[in-house]
């Protein structure tokens, strides 16, 4: 086995690769529970892909038969119904396990410098996944997924001048039609995952460049013994490697109580005028994006003016990207922030759920001034970032991490 | 520990908040159960001799349902199966949808996701909501779904209601006599059917019980193998948990 090792080693550095990534890379070992979803992101992905190339043996990517091959692989392909339900359920997983994770780099600060690019990184994942799922949801051809995509790829004709003729490219045809199908299945399939897997590997090498942040957002690399081990730090493998099969075992547990009993998630997984097939001559009563993209669509329709709301729309996810620049404190931690920072990042998370809440019902008048409200509370948060981080007062950072 | 469970368990239920949104008429609830095969046979025979004239079943297959619901082969192919079809097929319908639009002004839905679209509840009180109407041209109106295109096809067993029948109406005894009071259904008839109100009620449930088992035939493998699943999920955690203790036991 070692001869083998040496072997392959002479040819291909595996085992320095091994022990920059794994064994000899030192993470802070402060890491509490919101350390787990950075790799429980890496269970969902690879659950995705696994289960992704069985059911595209059996799905058929035409406006005829797509519908029908969904129901052929519920009924007539050996687990095909768990593959399926691995797949839908997964996709929902996903972006909870992102958005946790995202969470957790707003509360310890882990876009701030030196980590920006893993920070970039990880928002360009965000938004190749999102238009990875919102590709593959028209894949099953039903109800919802035919006006989902009709409602969103419509968006871009609210763009002026070339609105129209853009969104007539994306569809590639006057409506969502077989075409449209065909070429969101190639991408959903082939072209983003292979930039999903790309990202993916950028975001973790530039994290390993900088080392992982930790919950008091201190630098451990400041603070090194004689053999340039940093003191705070400990190899990822074994002790995080040990760690993360807990966090992954528990996240199996939820994940795999609602794949086994409830896969639908009272609709909101799979929503319910998707077992209707598309249908391009009937409009649903309601139609109502899937729960991950609704605080978005929340802000679309709290925006009186088609063009103005995808400005916004798009606004509320660029924004993010310029976060690390938006920060102004001395501090990363949420621990050693001000009560301003405290109280604007609960406003926000707040907010975030709530027009989640807004973007699934049906708009009323009372309902939109709500959404407008929280709205201007979303953007709040980060446009006035630069002034309320630069004015608290913060706490003293420690200068080793603590364990809690 | 304990904390990374309910906030995982926080961040699943919460996505479940957004309850459904309400109906508009009260209705009977029932509770299906695809597990009583006797129920589910009556409820195939049922829809092959009343809805599969008009209605297909067209993503699910004869076999499948003959071996899930405990009917051997050739009793099914016998009885249960008309024309040439082979039992291995799927099982669709002969009515050509062009012709179906003008007769009905729309085509008759495929039947073999109505459960998962509608709801048990919701088929439940269709299926017991027509009246008379004479306005409407097959002469019957529907109070769960109005100005439907459907015949009320079970009228000889259920009879025509004169009026419009009351659904979800809590059953009120009196005290006294024990005599029913107020019940959901129908209160009085134009036309009587060949089954008493409780026996057409409970066909319409054997009938909306399969309709449930064939949205999803996988319900019960899959709530079988989830146990397992789950049993060794759970057995596995306390060896990784140990696991890891033991390897950060000097952790401090």
């Amino acid at each position: 086995m070692q001869q083998l090792i040496n072997w392959i080693d002479q040819r291909l550095p595996i085992v320095k690769a091994f022990e920059d990534h794994m064994s000899k890379y030192y993470a802070p070992k402060n890491f509490n529970f919101l350390y787990f979803f950075g790799v429980l992101s890496f269970v969902v992905l690879a659950n995705q892909l696994l289960t992704g190339v069985w059911l595209t043996m059996s799905y058929n990517p035409s406006a005829e038969s797509a519908f029908a091959s969904v129901e052929y692989i519920m009924r007539d392909v050996e687990y095909g119904w768990l593959l399926r339900y691995l797949h839908s359920t997964g996709a929902s997983a996903f972006f909870v396990v992102v958005y946790m994770h995202m969470f957790r780099g707003l509360m310890y600060g882990s876009y701030k410098k030196p980590r920006e690019l893993v920070w970039i990184f990880g928002m360009t994942i965000y938004l190749a996944l999102m238009a990875e799922a919102f590709m593959g949801y028209l894949l099953p051809w039903g109800q919802m997924s035919y006006w989902g995509a009709q409602v969103i790829v419509n968006l871009f004709g609210a763009i002026p001048y070339i609105g129209e003729g853009l969104s007539l490219w994306i569809r590639g045809d006057y409506l969502i039609s077989g075409i449209t199908l065909n070429r969101f299945f190639a991408l959903h399939v082939v072209a983003l995952p292979i930039v999903i897997i790309a990202l993916v590997v950028l975001h973790v090498l530039a994290l390993h460049t900088v080392g992982s942040n930790n919950p008091d957002g201190i630098e451990i690399k400041k603070n090194k013994d004689e053999n340039g081990i940093p003191k705070d730090g400990i190899p990822f493998h074994p002790f995080y490697t040990v760690h993360d099969m807990v966090g992954i075992v528990v996240f199996l547990f939820v994940f795999c109580a609602i794949v086994f009993f409830f896969p639908e998630m009272g609709g909101y997984f799979i929503e319910k005028p998707n077992f209707e097939p598309a249908n391009p001559l009937k409009t649903p009563d309601h139609i109502a994006p899937v729960w991950y993209f609704t605080p978005f669509y929340a802000i679309l329709r709290a925006v009186p003016d088609a063009f103005l709301g995808v400005v916004a729309m798009g606004g509320a996810i660029a924004v993010l990207f310029v976060l690390p620049w938006l920060d102004r404190s001395p501090v990363k931690s949420m621990r050693y922030k001000g009560w301003l920072s405290k109280i604007w990042l609960v406003a926000f998370v707040i907010s975030f759920c709530i027009l989640g809440y807004l973007g699934v019902v049906v708009s009323t008048p009372e309902r939109t001034l709500l959404a407008q409200i929280l709205t201007a509370v979303y953007f709040a948060y980060f446009l006035l970032m630069p002034w309320y981080t630069s004015i608290e007062k913060t706490k003293p950072v420690p200068e080793r991490v603590t364990m809690k | 520990m304990k904390k990374l469970i309910t906030a995982l368990f926080f961040v699943f239920a919460s996505t479940g908040l957004f309850a459904a949104g309400g109906v508009s008429i009260p209705m009977d609830h029932i509770e299906p159960d695809i597990r009583d095969q006797e129920s589910l046979q009556r409820g195939l025979a049922l829809f092959t001799n009343y809805c599969f004239a008009c209605h297909s079943m067209k993503y699910a297959r004869y076999e499948r349902a003959a071996n899930d619901l405990g009917i051997p082969n050739e009793i099914f192919e016998e009885n249960l199966i008309f024309g040439d079809a082979k039992i291995g097929e799927l099982m669709s319908i002969a009515m050509p949808e062009d012709l179906a639009k003008v007769w009905f002004g729309t085509a008759p839905p495929d039947l073999t996701l109505t459960a998962r679209l509608r709801g048990p509840d919701w088929l439940y009180n269709y299926l017991r909501g027509f009246y008379a109407d004479p306005k409407r041209p097959y002469g019957v109106n529907n109070v769960v779904f109005k100005d439907v295109g459907m015949p009320h096809v079970l009228a000889d067993l259920q009879g025509v209601c004169a009026d419009k029948p009351q659904l979800g109406v809590e059953p009120e005894v009196d005290p006294l006599s024990g005599r029913i009071i107020k019940s959901s259904g129908c209160a009085e008839f134009s036309t009587e059917g060949t089954l008493s109100p409780e026996q057409y009620d409970e066909a319409i449930y054997d009938l909306v019980n399969f309709f449930e088992y064939v949205g999803e035939p996988s319900r019960i493998q899959s709530v079988e193998l989830g146990r397992t699943v789950l049993i060794f999920l759970a057995f596995f955690f306390i060896f990784v948990y140990f696991l890891n203790k033991e390897y950060w036991r000097d952790i401090h």
